[in-house]
Formats: C-alpha cells, sequence, structure tokens
C-alpha cells in the first residue's frame, strides 16, 4: 500500500517536473542580439555576430533566475565595413581596451503572463549603468525564447566621443533587441 | 509665337543650373572623404537636394508641357536643329535618371533616403551589397555623362552666341 501510494505520488510528481524545467543552455545559433539608431532621421541597424551567455532560468522561481551576457563588440555588424571599422576605434567601442560588453542581472520580477522585468548593471567602455529589462519567455518544448528590448544613451557610456559626441548626427538614443534561446538540461 | 521662354521657365532653369552644378560638386567631393559626422551630413545634404532636384524636374516638365518653348531659329539646319532637341531630351531623362539611381543606391546600401530628416522615401530595393555597389557605379557614370552633356549644352549655348550671333543664350538670361 505505501509502495502504491509512493508510485502514485511519483506519478502526479513527473508532469510537475517536466514543466519546472530550468533554462540554461543557450543556443547562441538561435539568438541575437541587434540594435537600433537614427542618423539624421534615417532608421539604421545593425547587430553583433559573437556573445557568450549564460542563465539559469526557471518559470517555476523566476526570482532565482540568472543571466551574464558577454558580448564581443569587435563583432559588430552595422552593415558597412568602413563603420564596422570606425565603432570598433577609440572614439566608439575602443575595443582593444574594452572588447567586451556585459550585462549582469540582479533580481528578476515576474510581471504575469509570460512577462518579466530584469534589473541589472550593463558595463560598456568601463562604465556601468543599472537598467531595467523587459522580456517575454515563451516555451516551445524543451526550449524557451527570451524575447525583449530596451533603450540606452550611446553618451551615458562615451560610445562616440570627440567629433561624434554630439548627437545631431548620430542619435543618442540606441534600442538593443535580443532573442535568447535556451534549452532545459 | 512668340521668341520669349515664360519668366517662370527661366527661374527654374537656373534655379536647377545652380543646384545641380552644387550638387555634382558635392556628390564627387563626398565620396572620397573617410568616414566622419561631416561625411554622413553632407550624404543626408546631398540626397535631400537629390530629391528636391527631382521633384524640380518634374515641375520643370510640367511647366515645359504647358507652356511650349520658343522655337529654334529656322536659319538653323535641321541637322542642328534635331541635334538641339536630342541635347534637350538627355538632359532631362538624366535629370530623371540621376536621382532615381541615387534613390535605388541608398535602398540596396541600406541607407533609407528620409527627405530633410523627416519624410521617409520607401525602399523600393532590399539591401544587397553587389547590387548597391552596381548602382553606385551606375549612378556615377550617368553624372559623368551628365557632366559630359551639360559641356555640350554650354558650348552650343556659347557657338550660337558667339559665332552664329542668335539669341539662343540671350533669350534664356533674366531681362531678354
Amino acid at each position: 500500500m505505501k509502495r502504491l501510494a509512493f508510485a502514485l505520488a511519483l506519478a502526479a510528481a513527473l508532469p510537475f517536473a517536466a514543466q519546472a524545467a530550468e533554462f540554461t543552455q543557450v543556443q547562441t545559433d538561435k539568438s541575437a542580439i541587434t540594435f537600433g539608431y537614427q542618423q539624421m532621421g534615417v532608421k539604421m541597424d545593425g547587430r553583433f555576430k559573437k556573445f557568450a551567455a549564460r542563465l539559469n532560468f526557471d518559470p517555476a522561481r523566476p526570482a532565482d533566475a540568472k543571466a551574464t551576457f558577454d558580448v564581443d563588440l569587435a563583432s559588430v555588424d552595422t552593415g558597412a565595413p568602413e563603420a564596422d571599422e570606425e565603432v570598433a576605434g577609440k572614439p566608439w567601442f575602443n575595443t582593444k581596451a574594452f572588447p567586451t560588453a556585459q550585462f549582469v542581472s540582479g533580481s528578476v520580477k515576474a510581471l504575469g503572463g509570460n512577462r518579466y522585468e530584469v534589473a541589472g548593471k550593463l558595463t560598456i567602455k568601463g562604465k556601468t549603468q543599472d537598467i531595467v529589462v523587459p522580456a517575454t519567455f515563451t516555451a516551445q518544448g524543451n526550449s524557451g525564447v527570451f524575447d525583449g528590448s530596451f533603450t540606452i544613451r550611446r553618451g551615458d557610456f562615451s560610445i562616440g566621443e570627440g567629433a561624434w559626441a554630439k548627437f545631431d548626427i548620430v542619435a543618442n538614443d540606441v534600442l538593443i533587441k535580443f532573442r535568447i534561446t535556451a534549452a532545459s538540461k | 509665337m512668340t521668341n520669349r521662354y515664360t519668366t517662370t521657365a527661366k527661374g527654374l532653369h537656373w534655379l536647377m543650373a545652380i543646384l545641380l552644378f552644387g550638387m555634382l560638386a558635392l556628390g564627387f567631393y563626398m565620396q572620397d572623404l573617410p568616414l566622419s559626422p561631416q561625411k554622413l551630413q553632407l550624404y543626408s545634404w546631398h540626397k535631400w537636394a537629390g530629391v528636391s532636384a527631382f521633384l524640380l524636374v518634374l515641375v520643370r516638365l510640367a511647366w515645359r508641357v504647358t507652356h511650349i518653348p520658343p522655337a529654334l531659329p529656322a536659319s538653323m539646319p535641321k541637322l542642328m536643329q534635331f541635334a538641339a532637341h536630342a541635347g534637350h531630351f538627355l538632359l532631362y531623362a538624366l535629370m530623371l535618371a540621376i536621382p532615381l539611381t541615387g534613390w535605388l543606391m541608398s535602398s540596396a546600401k541600406g541607407f533609407q533616403t528620409v527627405w530633410f530628416g523627416v519624410l521617409p522615401l520607401p525602399d523600393l530595393l532590399d539591401k544587397n551589397k553587389e547590387l548597391g555597389d552596381l548602382l553606385a557605379l551606375v549612378h556615377k557614370s550617368l553624372n559623368l555623362f551628365f557632366v559630359a552633356v551639360i559641356v555640350g549644352h554650354v558650348g552650343a549655348a556659347l557657338k550660337h552666341h558667339l559665332i552664329d550671333k542668335d539669341d539662343i543664350l540671350t533669350r534664356m538670361l533674366p531681362r531678354h
């Protein structure tokens, strides 16, 4: 009788265990970090081809979620080789001195439904800012997709110094968009 | 049949002359500049001026269709008259084709044209590097051809004035 009860309890717990998967394996080939900005009223966009991510996300326990992103700034793709070279240079990212941009999550809040709010610290070019990133999470079988976007001001990170420091040609606001696919263990 | 251009026709002619000389100079100057805020600004200005020039050509064509320009002197040989009409046709064709190729090139290169930074023109082409480079070559070649036709246009006007001593050049001047 005891054994049967145990078996029943185990059977009841199984679907829950399957649902409560923790998503940890970021699949960079199915993920993207892109950015958009304005240049004299013209909408421009680009992406980062290389980044590394560490992630622990359990939809059942969102408050315990953790994420760290390291974006290889030299992998920037602005759509024009001349601009890629320029942006890697000293006035912009200065990738020789500051090769990566890093985001480290702090607290994660569930907003209801599949919406979350991730507070964290973003460090670019040696400057750290507190940011809040809204994201949605959509589970698809054994993997899940995080989607979201947030706006930073390039001036806060000294991205674009000297002749580029004014915002009349290249705007201050930069919209960062991400789509991160992660598999459960 | 009057021997005079309307004031509007003259005004449009000289306005476009100034605008197009400026655009040609800017276009050839800016292309080899290293990337800088100034270069981006000049490119934007060039595109804004190009869209404006295209619209002005449409206005000019509409005016020309509704206000027949004065005839060429009867003393001109038929072949020369034909050459004059062909030259003017080429000038108009290029004034239409050059801004269009500039617009298409911008789209193919992934830089949308936004008139005066406010009015976005639709991108008729998707971003495509090879096509963008090809259209840049077409845009540049058409401009070199345009410069040659302008040289012919100015040369012909001077020939009429200095050698034929007719009023072909002076009738385009303000006080004629």
